[in-house]
């Protein structure tokens, strides 16, 4: 029998959600039996070679290339799933949602109080860069998501979990403390 | 009013209850080990019926527990799959319309909103996230005020004064968005104590206090281990 196909990206997020997944200690040794990993940056493949089962999502939208990888994960995915507080609902890079992207790029390259070598007053603008959105959005709400798993980052428990019940089609297991906001 | 001489006996779920007549509801269903989940009521003050998570079904129609006030015969349901569903939209509800960031919330893992969440299993929201964009007062000494994450239950309102006069109050009745506004010269008097008040009466982390965050290690704060009124729960056996 061939494994259910397995992709990962972290989007808007800060690769915890990854480093809690890795966190699985020596289940990782199941893992490798229990699927097979396509685009991910655990294997370091760049770009889709077949079509996946799985797709795992870390981190919000906040930028036109996320939005690009996120629908390119719904196209080749069969099932994505949103994992952690910033795929949710934005998370911690979504404090910014109530500042203009003006304010947070001055701040951030300008007046910062740890701006000090941006001496020639420069606002990073080549064309190669990918666009800021307006704000930072919850992926659901640019792409259809399947399932949610809440927490910064979800427990490695409950990752393991959601991905061995998806994989076995067993019931979720979902302890109470495996299921936090934060 | 609560008749303390008069002890009635009601019906929650199929379970037979008793209570002194005329106490709320919520307080009465507490004292039978069993729980209605509150967000807006505290045991001595006023109930404000605000918040609607304590909806109970009572002799066929929906009424908030916290002000409504036992009877003898009363037939009560609290437990069904359509009044936790309805809980559970408020609480989502009450997610997207603040700007509820958890993972850098002083509050979390002590935070009655959020237990409720885990109690109900919300996973994500179903309503589209507001971000509105709201204040934070931080100006007196031991406290501040984050409307981003008051749920406006009113809890401060009702109970925090100082030399008689209310710290909180609710304002913009007319016109301006609702709100609840902290008064700066009585809240910068507010003792150790008096700011410590403050915040434990605030269900959310909307009043903090300052230069002590994060006290309690992850794992050991209230909500870490067991639900929110389980130990209410517990007393039934
Ligand atoms: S107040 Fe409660 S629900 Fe809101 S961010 Fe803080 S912990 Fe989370
Ligand atoms: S500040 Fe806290 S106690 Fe006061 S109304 Fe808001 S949520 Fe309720
Ligand atoms: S607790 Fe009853 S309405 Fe809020």
């Amino acid at each position: 029998m061939t494994k259910p196909v397995l992709a990962t990206t972290s989007l808007a997020g800060c690769f915890g959600c990854h480093m809690s997944f890795l966190d699985i200690d020596e289940r990782i040794l199941e893992l490798i039996d229990l699927v097979e990993f396509n685009k991910s940056p655990v294997d370091d493949i760049k770009t889709f070679t077949k079509q996946c089962d799985i797709g795992l999502i870390e981190g919000g939208c906040c930028n036109s290339e996320n939005i690009e990888v996120l629908k390119d994960f719904r196209k080749n995915c069969n099932i994505l799933v949103s994992v952690g507080e910033c795929a949710i609902m934005g998370g911690l890079p979504a404090l910014r949602n109530g500042i203009s992207i003006k304010e947070c790029l001055e701040e951030a390259y300008l007046d910062g109080p740890t701006v000090k070598a941006n001496t020639e007053k420069i606002m990073p603008n080549d064309e190669e860069l990918p666009m800021l959105l307006d704000m930072v959005y919850p992926c659901h709400e640019i792409v259809k998501i399947d399932y949610f798993l809440p927490g910064c980052p979800p427990r490695a428990d409950l990752i393991w979990n959601a991905l061995v019940a998806l994989v076995t089609g067993d019931e979720l297991k979902m302890p109470y403390e495996v299921v936090k906001f934060d | 009013m609560v008749k303390k001489d008069e002890k009635i006996s009601f019906e929650i779920d199929g379970q037979t209850c008793s209570a002194w007549a005329g106490q709320p509801l919520l307080d009465a269903a507490k004292d039978n080990g069993i729980f209605i989940p509150s967000l807006c009521h505290v045991q001595g003050l006023k109930p404000a019926g605000s918040c609607r998570i304590c909806n109970v079904n009572v002799n066929g129609r929906n009424m908030t527990a916290c002000t409504t006030r036992v009877s003898a015969g009363m037939v009560v349901e609290n437990h069904t799959p359509e009044l936790n569903e309805l809980r559970k939209t408020i609480i989502e509800v009450l997610f997207v319309s603040g700007n509820h960031f958890c993972p850098s919330c002083e509050k979390s893992g002590n935070c009655e909103l959020q237990a409720l969440g885990y109690r109900y299993q919300m996973m994500v929201p179903r309503f589209p996230y507001e971000f509105p964009v709201k204040g934070v007062d931080a100006r007196p000494d031991l406290i501040y005020h984050d409307r981003n994450r008051c749920i406006m239950c009113k809890r401060c309102v009702r109970s925090i004064t100082k030399d008689g006069k209310h710290v909180f109050a609710l304002n913009g009745r007319g016109g301006e968005h609702l709100h609840v506004a902290m008064d700066v010269d009585l809240a910068s008097q507010l003792t150790e104590a008096e700011a410590q008040e403050a915040m434990d009466i605030c269900p959310v982390g909307a009043i903090l206090k300052k230069e002590q965050g994060f006290l309690v290690p992850i794992g050991e704060r209230k909500y870490d281990k067991a639900p929110i009124g389980s130990d209410i729960e517990a007393q039934n056996g």
